[in-house]
């Protein structure tokens, strides 16, 4: 059993939810569950009673440009899931929460802090015979309006990391050992997405984002073992601007919510661009 | 293609994407486990489908008229498109003469599933197809 969560020295513990709180607050107003997943079927077949879907292809990203929502789709969004600024927002998902930390991140452009994430996720609402509802709530608009969205403390660029480089700062390769080391170009079983060099950032430390993560029940693991993960095996310094990337940004927002919440690092950045745009540069520096 | 694959197909082109997400749940419901006189776990990887992170498996049983029988099994409980899948094929196909079920087409996998297919799972519901295809060509070709 997993310790409880406040007893786990995270640096900002009020992010996380257990199981059971979730289950206290199903008919909370102030709350809304939001369940984000690779598998778009899954919602469907299943999912906390009350929790709304947002699909991270259609309901995150630009649907022409790679790029996220626009603020005014953003707020029409939060006004299709009945949400407003002051509500409670918890994410939730399958693979141990990579594509809720994806769309918590993408929450956190447009500025809705009072976020939060499940832990555990799928996996453990499921193995402790949590309730499941496929009943798809509707809850009254609103109208929600969002602060502009503001990239630039959470996101960085192709420039930004090219300056990150000049300035030798941490970086951060969450994808496999396999993909870091160019002998593949995608995920093991996945398809290849088109980079066209395969290798990783120079300098780049590599940390498989699903290390954080106890692979039994998907709960988040200490902060001492993340400490020891992250500070102590492989030196990345808290106080040390960072840039996490992966292959399009998604398992590298699990690192980011890792990094920021659970150890307080002070500046980290998601490089959304990733492998697929770095992998595709032309004259960029790689390391294989 | 099989008959009744190819009407089962039209169905998923014709409907709308919420429609699409039940009948895809309808049949992940009606999915059976292979039998344990077919099967027992653990299963031998030679039955594995590769590349589908489901951990899905498969058989093709030949019956005395030529026709063959298809069981699956689906170990990751979250396999809910594995599993939707998995009927359907068994529906539309098992019963069929091997050579039939030999030429179908993993490209059944983009028209049956649409905006429900994802990153990874494309890949893993492809490799189940192909993976009926082979078993069904070893069969109508001993």
């Amino acid at each position: 059993m997993a310790t409880p969560i406040e007893q786990r020295g995270y640096a900002h513990p009020e992010v996380l939810v257990s199981t059971d709180w979730v289950e206290q607050h199903l008919e909370d107003p102030k709350v809304r569950l939001i369940e984000s997943n690779e598998d778009t079927l899954l919602y469907a077949s299943g999912h906390v009673p009350g929790a709304v879907h947002v699909d991270w292809t259609s309901d995150l990203n630009d649907q022409i440009r790679r790029d996220y929502v626009s603020r005014e789709a953003f707020e029409s969004l939060m006004s299709r899931i009945g949400a407003a600024r002051e509500t409670t927002v918890v994410f939730y998902g399958d693979k141990n929460n990579w594509w809720a930390c994806y769309a918590f991140w993408v929450f956190q452009l447009f500025g809705h802090t009072n976020a939060k994430v499940m832990d555990g996720g799928r996996v453990k609402w499921l193995k402790e015979n949590r309730p499941l509802s496929r009943d798809v709530p509707s809850y009254p608009r609103t109208q929600y309006k969002a602060s502009e969205r503001n990239d630039a403390p959470i996101r960085a660029y192709r420039e930004d990391v090219l300056a990150h480089l000049k300035k030798q700062g941490q970086l951060v390769d969450v994808r496999s050992p396999e993909e870091y080391s160019g002998a593949r170009m995608h995920m093991p079983d996945y398809p290849n997405e088109g980079a066209l060099r395969g290798g990783h950032i120079p300098g780049a430390k590599s940390i498989p984002w699903a290390k954080a993560i106890n692979p039994d029940d998907g709960t988040f693991k200490p902060a001492a073992e993340l400490k020891k993960l992250y500070c102590e095996d492989n030196k990345l310094a808290p106080n040390g601007e960072t840039i996490a990337y992966c292959r399009i940004g998604e398992r590298s927002s699990h690192t980011w919510f890792a990094l920021t919440y659970l150890l307080g690092f002070d500046k980290v950045r998601n490089y959304d661009g990733s492998w697929t745009e770095w992998g595709n540069l032309v004259a960029v520096p790689i390391e294989k | 293609m099989p008959e009744k694959l190819q009407q089962l197909v039209d169905t998923f082109q014709m409907f709308d994407p919420a429609d699409r997400t039940n009948l895809l749940l309808s049949y992940a419901d009606q999915f059976k486990d292979v039998p344990p006189a077919i099967a027992r776990r653990p299963f031998p990887t030679s039955h594995q489908v590769p590349q589908c992170e489901s951990d899905a498996y498969v058989w093709a049983m030949k019956k005395p008229d030529g026709t063959l029988q298809l069981y699956f099994a689906v170990e990751n409980p979250s396999g809910v498109s594995a599993k939707a899948l998995a009927a359907i094929l068994d529906k539309t196909l098992s019963g069929l003469p091997a050579s039939e079920i030999a030429s179908v087409n993993c490209d059944i996998v983009e028209k049956i599933f649409r905006q429900n297919i994802s990153m990874g799972k494309g890949m893993g519901l492809m490799a189940m197809v192909q993976a009926v295809a082979a078993l069904a060509r070893a069969a109508a070709n001993p």
